[in-house]
């Protein structure tokens, strides 16, 4: 099994006539005239309409759950709990997914499904959800990290004991996981260190804030089979699991992903989906379920809220000698948060003698946690970059200056153990001392902040079939969902390879039955991932078509060759042949040896690490602690950025999304552990008159691994987000914010704080 | 939502029939910016919705004098596109501005605003700081009250069963006046406001601060018009020195609640700032006019 092209024929100075240029999105007429279909724009004929049940209390027992007098209700056809689902033990990867479903044992979260209710419309099956009757134990509950980790806590799971920690004593807790990473001597590193910066940081858990609410529709048939249809960034990973917690072969569900409304990691996982299709099979019939808002933030998860401790040590010229940190992150009730990307990631782009991270998962009663671009780094990235600067200062040297002397480069080796290739840190922060951005002096009473970040990249199992039709048009199926626009640039791709315009490309999502599996569309792997198949796949036709166009002119297979979307003789003594176009060839697989077909599966490896630096610049009202960001330029190493426009949108949104992380998102939870702001008046995602035009500078150190040069795009930039905005902060009051959201009543608090320290 | 009832009246005596009914809920549309959203997210379960729309008493903004009377119906969007109402009130349109987005102005209203009866309702403020009066009519018939005197707590009204809001008037304005409203919010916009406060002073020809309104928002169960700030104002040249005291009065008088929206200690100190500038603003204009 193949993991990447041997010849990946990567040329930094080929002719390239498609890739790099910036064609209409194949894809962008439906959406903009609103004849897309999303998760919830499908109705089957006899479908009926599905409800959650959810709890209102963020921990307790459960009693006894009576489902009667929903029953009786005219017009419901089916009424589901826990006991409806496959007994799969607690504590197991397959139980607690299950549990997140739909409780068993116990709630754990405010808004934990308890049932679900199928009826002939939304109004009956609301009804209904009212005359459910659930008995309750209510239990203490635990929403914060400290309080999860005191001695005293409540604990979620009697079971539960640290994986990865030997010394831990043998009894309850809420730490699920610790992980300790190091590299050098931590004690020698700081002996040698001149300077030493340390702080306690903190963070929120922020919501991906994808404006589609989940929506899905199932039908399982009488034969054992399901269709589902839903707004999924993994098909595949969605038909596997289904199957695993539902135990339904894998082969009998049939994943067909609809367009996707933003996803940001937030689709990787499946919430109303099994519910859908247990409520189907028992009412015989097609079952569609949409969240509400409310649900979305009560519900779906969000990614790790923190806590951190870290502390840096620099020599006087400016060489960092060593970093240390103890991290804390929330998972929600079940382990499974990434939360290993972030010591893994953390400081990785400077080349640093001695590390040492210890590294914590911790249960609470929240949602299940779940991605988000570069999942559990952007929070912690934040202190670190913030150090950096703090470091900076006292050493005296320009905050980009420093970074440079400490920045990682080719041959560099990770703390996770790999040795990068060609990579592109440095190029970036030198781009960004270049931009106008950086030159221009900031005025007085604003703050300007610089911060880095890094993302490993991904690449991962992908399977793609090509199909050249008569007329020499070509269509392609893949399996990795397109969150984000990859679908125009995957048909860029292909049609640089095949010589031909990319209006004669069309890219399909595929469902799960036509193709073999395709990891998430997660870890900014897909266009890099999905273009490695496809240009294989490319080349695997260009090898067919030479072979039919060799045959008709009855001569070897070596003695033709492929140039600009024709088939020609390799030399003039050959035979004076006319070239052959795709559809030349295609028009006559009748006299031939039939359609040309190609498909293609790797484990795709070779993803290059992408770097950024971004530049804010901010202004803070001290009367009231407000921020305005004033001033935003994303510089940011793409490899090759096959759709610039695409590219540059990446890197917005990411700033967009980082900065309200960084200034206003944030859970809030009542006393009685209830989320108090489910929805979007109050959870305060940015509105497009808080946001500057962001400004994207676009450097390209290729990845030769790639035909291309393409490195992802997709991650890096919500990297260096909140520690920019920090830094701009900490530039304009003069004091650092370390708690997440930078808000104005903590700003308010922090202006008057230094008011007292430095009058 | 269940089934409802959609009514629209074309006269006051049908639409006070329908809402004095004792025997059904029902809930009035004008714009229905707020009446949508409470009924989609199951806040509000009426039986029977009676749009007022159609009613022409209720549409319309009339001067007489330099006297207005607003039409409860009458858009926002309307009222921004009124040159004459805009330069006599720029505090209260700084108000109505804030009332959603262009497409929801081309709906909302004022009256409809002040009758959802939110504390941090961002018209509300500058129409008692204007010393606006809302004319009632209802079963019992016509009354009229001032615009502060309406919202008694968070979501409760004095308004009595079967009356309508028909209209909002505005006095007219003597010279060197000046209004301004502020808010707080994190955002932009499409917030709702942590502190809200209006300022409306008359100056005299040489500068001093004659008569003053000054109304808080958001920091108490209602509206609050704060005669201790008015009085920081009156009789001085609104300086440093009154300003200071009006925003001190301003915290002083607020007696806000901890939520998801803001602190109480956070209410308490950015209420004088915002006070303090909305004076800076109206005093500002009113050296102007």
């Amino acid at each position: 099994m193949a993991t990447i092209l041997e010849e990946s024929g990567f040329n930094p100075d080929a002719d390239l006539k498609v890739v790099g240029t910036n064609p209409v999105k194949h894809d962008g007429l439906d959406k903009v005239l609103g004849r897309a279909k999303f998760g919830a724009d499908v109705y089957l004929p006899g479908m009926l309409y599905g409800k959650i049940v959810r709890s209102p209390h963020a921990h307790a027992k459960i009693k006894s759950i009576d489902i009667s007098e929903a029953k009786k209700l005219p017009g419901v056809k089916a009424v589901i709990t826990g006991a409806d689902f496959p007994e799969i033990p607690q504590g197991s990867g397959w139980g607690d997914m299950s549990r997140t479903t739909i409780a068993r044992e116990k709630v754990l979260f405010d808004g934990h499904p308890v049932a679900a209710i199928a009826a002939i419309s939304e109004q009956v099956a609301k009804r209904a959800c009212k005359l459910i009757k659930v008995e309750y134990d209510v239990l203490p509950h635990v929403i914060e990290v400290e309080d999860a980790i005191a001695k005293d806590a409540p604990i979620l799971h009697d079971y539960m004991r640290t994986k990865g920690d030997e010394d831990a004593p043998d009894v309850p807790t809420n730490i699920c996981e610790k992980m300790v990473s190091k590299i050098g001597d931590i004690d020698s590193g700081f002996a040698s260190a001149d300077f030493i910066v340390e702080n306690d940081f903190d963070s929120k858990p922020m919501h991906q804030g994808y404006i589609e609410p989940q929506g899905c529709i199932a039908d399982y048939s009488q034969d054992g089979l399901v269709e589902l249809w839903t707004c999924t960034q993994a098909p595949f990973v969605y038909r596997d699991r289904l199957s695993a917690i539902l135990k339904i072969d894998a082969a009998k569900i049939n994943v067909q992903q609809s367009e996707l409304g933003g996803g940001f990691g937030g689709k990787t996982g499946f919430y109303a989906e099994p519910l859908a299709i247990v409520l189907s099979k028992k009412a015989s019939a097609p079952v569609k379920m949409t969240l509400t808002r409310t649900e979305v933030f009560r519900g779906t998860g969000p990614v790790s809220g923190t806590k951190s401790r870290i502390k840096m040590g620099c020599k006087r010229n400016g060489k960092i000698v060593a970093a240390e940190a103890e991290l804390y992150f929330q998972t929600g009730p079940y382990t499974g948060s990434m939360y290993f990307n972030a010591p893994n990631a953390m400081f990785t782009r400077y080349d640093l003698p001695n590390i040492y991270i210890e590294a914590y998962e911790v249960v609470s009663n929240r949602p299940k946690v779940n991605s988000f671009r570069a999942p559990c780094v952007p929070q912690i990235v934040f202190g670190v970059e913030g150090l950096i600067d703090d470091m900076a200062k006292k050493v005296g040297m320009d905050p980009i200056d420093f970074r440079l002397k400490n920045a990682a480069t080719e041959g560099h080796t990770t703390i996770y153990g790999d040795t990068w290739g060609p990579v592109g840190f440095v190029e970036t922060l030198e781009a960004a001392k270049t931009t106008e951005h950086y030159r221009t002096p900031i005025k007085s009473g604003e703050g300007r902040g610089i911060s880095c970040g890094f993302w490993f990249n991904r690449g991962g199992e992908t399977a793609s079939t090509m199909t050249l039709a008569p007329d020499g048009t070509v269509t392609i199926s893949t399996g990795t969902a397109d969150v984000a626009g990859s679908r125009i640039s995957i048909a860029m791709m292909a049609a640089e390879e095949l010589g031909i315009d990319v209006d004669k490309v069309r890219v399909k999502m595929s469902d799960t039955n036509s193709l073999g599996f395709n990891r998430v569309t997660a870890g900014s792997r897909t266009t890099f991932s999905v273009g490695m198949v496809v240009v294989d796949n490319a080349r695997k036709c260009i090898g067919e078509l030479c072979r039919r166009a060799a045959n008709e002119w009855g001569v070897a297979e070596e003695e033709v060759k492929f140039e600009n979307g024709e088939v020609k003789p390799a030399s003039s003594n050959v035979g004076d042949f006319a070239p052959m176009s795709i559809g030349d060839i295609t028009s006559k697989t009748t006299m031939t040896d039939g359609a040309i077909v190609s498909s293609s599966s790797m484990n795709v490896t070779g993803a290059g690490p992408g770097f950024g630096v971004h530049i804010v610049d901010v202004k803070v009202d001290e009367g009231t602690g407000r921020v305005d960001v004033l001033r935003w330029t994303v510089i940011q190493d793409a490899g090759k950025a096959i759709h610039p426009l695409q590219v540059e949108g990446q890197l917005q949104g990411a700033a967009i999304q980082g900065m309200g992380w960084a200034l206003n998102e944030e859970y809030i939870y009542t006393q009685e552990g209830q989320l108090d702001n489910p929805g979007f008046l109050d959870y305060r995602m940015p509105v497009a008159s808080d946001v500057p035009m962001v400004d994207c500078k676009i450097v390209e150190v290729p990845n030769p691994l790639h035909p291309f040069g393409l490195r992802g795009v997709g991650e890096v930039p919500v990297v260096p987000t909140m520690a920019a905005v920090g830094n701009a902060i900490t530039a304009a009051i003069g004091i650092r914010p370390t708690s997440l959201p930078m808000s104005p009543p903590k700003l308010l608090d922090l202006i008057e704080k230094r008011d007292t320290l430095y009058p | 939502m269940d089934q409802v009832r959609y009514e629209a009246p074309e006269t006051l005596d049908a639409a006070i029939a329908l809402l004095s009914d004792d025997t059904t809920a029902s809930t009035i549309f004008a714009g229905g910016t707020d009446v949508m959203v409470q009924l989609h997210s199951d806040l509000i379960e009426p039986e029977v919705i009676v749009n007022v729309k159609n009613i022409p008493d209720l549409i319309g903004i009339e001067e007489i004098g330099g006297v207005y009377t607003i039409g409860a119906a009458t858009p926002v969007a309307e009222l921004q596109e009124h040159k004459e109402f805009c330069e006599a009130w720029p505090g209260v349109i700084e108000g109505a501005e804030l009332i959603g987005s262009v497409q929801v102005k081309g709906r909302s209203t004022i009256v409809g605003n002040l009758c959802n009866a939110s504390p941090a309702a961002d018209s509300v403020p500058p129409s008692i700081a204007a010393g606006a009066t809302v004319n009632i009519v209802g079963p019992n018939g016509k009354r009229k009250v001032a615009v502060e005197d309406i919202v008694t707590g968070p979501r409760q009204t004095s308004l009595k069963k079967g009356e309508i809001i028909v209209s909002t008037t505005f006095p007219a304005r003597p010279p060197h006046s000046g209004d301004a409203y502020l808010r707080l919010t994190p955002r932009t916009e499409m917030d709702i406001a942590i502190v809200g406060a209006a300022v409306n002073l008359t100056l005299d020809d040489l500068g001093i601060c004659t008569t003053a309104r000054v109304s808080l928002g958001a920091v108490a169960p209602k509206f609050l018009l704060v005669e201790e700030c008015a009085n920081a104002l009156i009789g001085t040249r609104v300086d440093k020195n009154a300003l200071y005291a009006l925003g001190k009065a301003a915290s002083d008088a607020a007696d806000p609640i901890s939520d998801k929206r803001g602190t109480r200690d956070y209410r308490v100190k950015t209420i004088a700032v915002m006070t303090l500038r909305a004076a800076e603003r109206a005093v500002k204009r009113a050296r102007e006019n």
